[in-house]
């Protein structure tokens, strides 16, 4: 099994509180993998030090074998670390035509240009537009990112992150706050992702997780508690426990 | 899989647009340059406008575009205008444009220096830095007499012509037609680079920091790169005030420029490169009919204004004068050509 991403012993402290304890997490290429586990198990933290948000207090993290504990943000998004965010974090400013072609202008280099006018690479606008019809926003490209319906500001927020050609993608609640029927066009469009794209996602809905996981790590007290296929998991007594708020056994 | 050509056709028809010159900065434009010929009489105060612009412009590439707040912008606007002045005394360099690069260039170098100083914090805090940053250099200025004359400011500075050919004189009839000119090509460049992929990533840093990173932009280096562009602008609009007036002292580091040129950004509005301009001719032509009428009270009527433009403007004051600019926009070269085009028939 090839390893895309790799954490060692991370662990994070915050003033005495252990975020994430001793977390030594394997994701293969290519995988589906969930991460789950009940409010404050440490989901957050985690995706934070995966994106160098937050630094580690020890461990490291290892991407295609490479340390990049040390990196900052936007290097590691150069590498192809890229996430969505749980609660919309876009340009409210922007339309979605100018947020996909900044997007895609950084990725390919080109977003120091400073006396070239925007939009005058045919080659890249005609990506951008390929990216917005694909997640369904060709109808309100030029609309203020701000008066957009909540389920296209949804699309633009993983749209985003695929503009920036991802190789492990993490994907913080997708469907999260989206009303039940408009879920299905987010729900296609994350299972429409490439295939050689590496997915982790974190989400608290379990029908999301079970049909879209090949994998799935379960977080506890900051700690992997239980991980293995959603089959396993789905039987695992200790798992049970957990999500029933019943006092955990000693893994 | 290409999406069809039309829906290609239609995005880069509507990114075009963004940059298009539209009729209103056209007729700018041309009045400003014709004032070179229609208002001789005008040419001093009219300089004075035109330095003042280029300063707001500076501001508002920082403030506007990348969202960062100066209380201290007359730190460059200062060093630009001591060492325009000094070069031109100690007969360094005697020619007005290439000085002007130079003083550029010193500020320019400023700027990135203290750069590193507005990369965080609150707003709060930058306009303690930035406001620390200028008075830091006012004292210096002061403390260096032997320097820079000190309290009595530079005397005895005499410009050559511009490039040899044009002589400066006492009217401000070179002084306009080059200040305007200067002014004109700066502004070129900062259009061209806030219609760019770099200044579309400005607006992305000062619109949500944290996603902008999030998709591989170094939101430190971009907001470094914007910080050292203004101040090298602030530095030409100080040089340029000396070089036409011959005299620089410590008054061009003053707290009151400062705070003046916010007010001339936020009068003329933020984030759409004509505000400082605007509100630069406002600023000065109000400040000129208001203390001839009652000098004493011009600190009152530009609080008046301020007061009325913060009801106007809410939260949002840098940008009040959006609904102006939304209902100037109609005018575009469509809507010109149909009203010359039912005119003409209407003569007919």
């Amino acid at each position: 099994m090839a390893v895309a991403l790799e954490t060692i012993n991370l662990v994070k402290r915050f003033s005495g509180i252990v975020a994430s304890n001793n977390v030594s997490l394997q994701i293969a290429k290519g995988a589906r993998h969930a991460l789950i586990g009940p409010n404050g198990a440490g989901k957050t933290t985690l995706i934070n030090l995966l994106t160098g948000v937050q630094r580690p207090t020890g461990g490291r993290i290892l991407l295609d074998g490479e340390d990049i504990t040390g990196l900052s943000t936007h290097e590691r998004v150069r590498l192809g670390i890229v996430r969505t965010f749980q609660i919309n974090q876009l340009f409210n400013d922007l339309t979605p035509l100018e947020t996909i072609g900044l997007a895609v202008s950084e990725r390919r280099g080109q977003g120091l240009d400073w006396w070239r006018i925007v939009g005058s690479r045919p080659d890249l606008v005609a990506e951008v537009v390929e990216i917005l019809e694909r997640f369904h926003l060709a109808d309100v490209i030029d609309k203020r990112t701000a008066v957009l319906p909540y389920g296209k500001q949804r699309l633009l927020e993983i749209a985003l992150a695929i503009a920036c050609r991802p190789r492990l993608l993490l994907l913080d609640e997708p469907a999260a706050g989206v009303p039940e029927d408009e879920r299905h066009e987010i729900l296609a469009a994350v299972a429409a992702l490439p295939a050689d794209v590496t997915v982790l996602l974190i989400e608290h809905d379990m029908d999301i997780v079970f049909s879209f996981a090949d994998r799935i790590s379960v977080l506890v007290n900051g700690a992997l508690f239980v991980e293995g296929s959603p089959e396993e998991v789905a039987r695992d007594p200790r798992v049970k426990a957990v999500y029933l708020g019943e006092e955990v056994a000693d893994a | 899989m290409l999406p069809p050509p039309i829906a290609i056709r239609v995005a880069t028809e509507w990114l075009a647009a963004r940059a298009r010159w539209q009729p209103l900065e056209v007729a700018f434009w041309i009045v400003a340059f014709a004032a070179i010929w229609l208002f001789p009489d005008r040419h001093l105060i009219l300089t004075e406008i035109t330095w003042l612009g280029l300063f707001a412009l500076s501001l508002d590439l920082i403030l506007g575009y990348a969202g960062i707040i100066s209380l201290g912008h007359a730190a460059f606007f200062g060093l630009g205008a001591y060492a325009a002045a000094l070069l031109a005394k100690y007969e360094i360099i005697n020619e007005p444009v290439l000085a002007l690069l130079v003083a550029g260039l010193a500020a320019m170098a400023l700027g990135f220096v203290t750069s590193f100083l507005v990369l965080r914090g609150s707003d709060l805090t930058r306009l303690m830095v930035t406001l620390g940053v200028a008075l830091l250099l006012r004292e210096l200025a002061n403390r260096l007499g032997w320097l820079t004359g000190g309290a009595d400011g530079l005397q005895g500075v005499s410009i050559k012509p511009v490039l040899g050919m044009f002589r400066f004189d006492m009217f401000g009839h070179t002084g306009y037609a080059y200040s305007l000119t200067v002014l004109f090509i700066l502004f070129l460049i900062a259009r061209r680079l806030v219609n760019s992929p770099f200044g579309l990533s400005l607006m992305s840093v000062k619109g949500n920091p944290l996603r902008a990173s999030a998709i591989g932009i170094s939101v430190d280096a971009r907001l470094i790169a914007i910080y050292t562009v203004a101040a090298g602008f602030a530095g030409i609009a100080g040089a340029l005030l000396a070089q036409t007036t011959s005299f620089a002292s410590l008054e061009v580091f003053s707290f009151d420029r400062s705070a003046d040129l916010l007010l001339v950004l936020i009068i003329g509005g933020a984030g759409y490169l004509y505000g400082g301009l605007i509100g630069a001719i406002i600023f000065k032509f109000m400040q000129d009919y208001l203390s001839a009428l009652t000098p004493q009270y011009w600190p009152f009527w530009i609080g008046l204004v301020l007061v009325v433009i913060v009801l106007v403007g809410r939260d949002r004051i840098t940008s009040w004068t959006a609904p102006f600019r939304r209902i100037a926009s109609h005018l575009n070269w469509r809507a010109l050509a149909r009203h010359v085009a039912a005119s003409s028939s209407e003569r007919r």
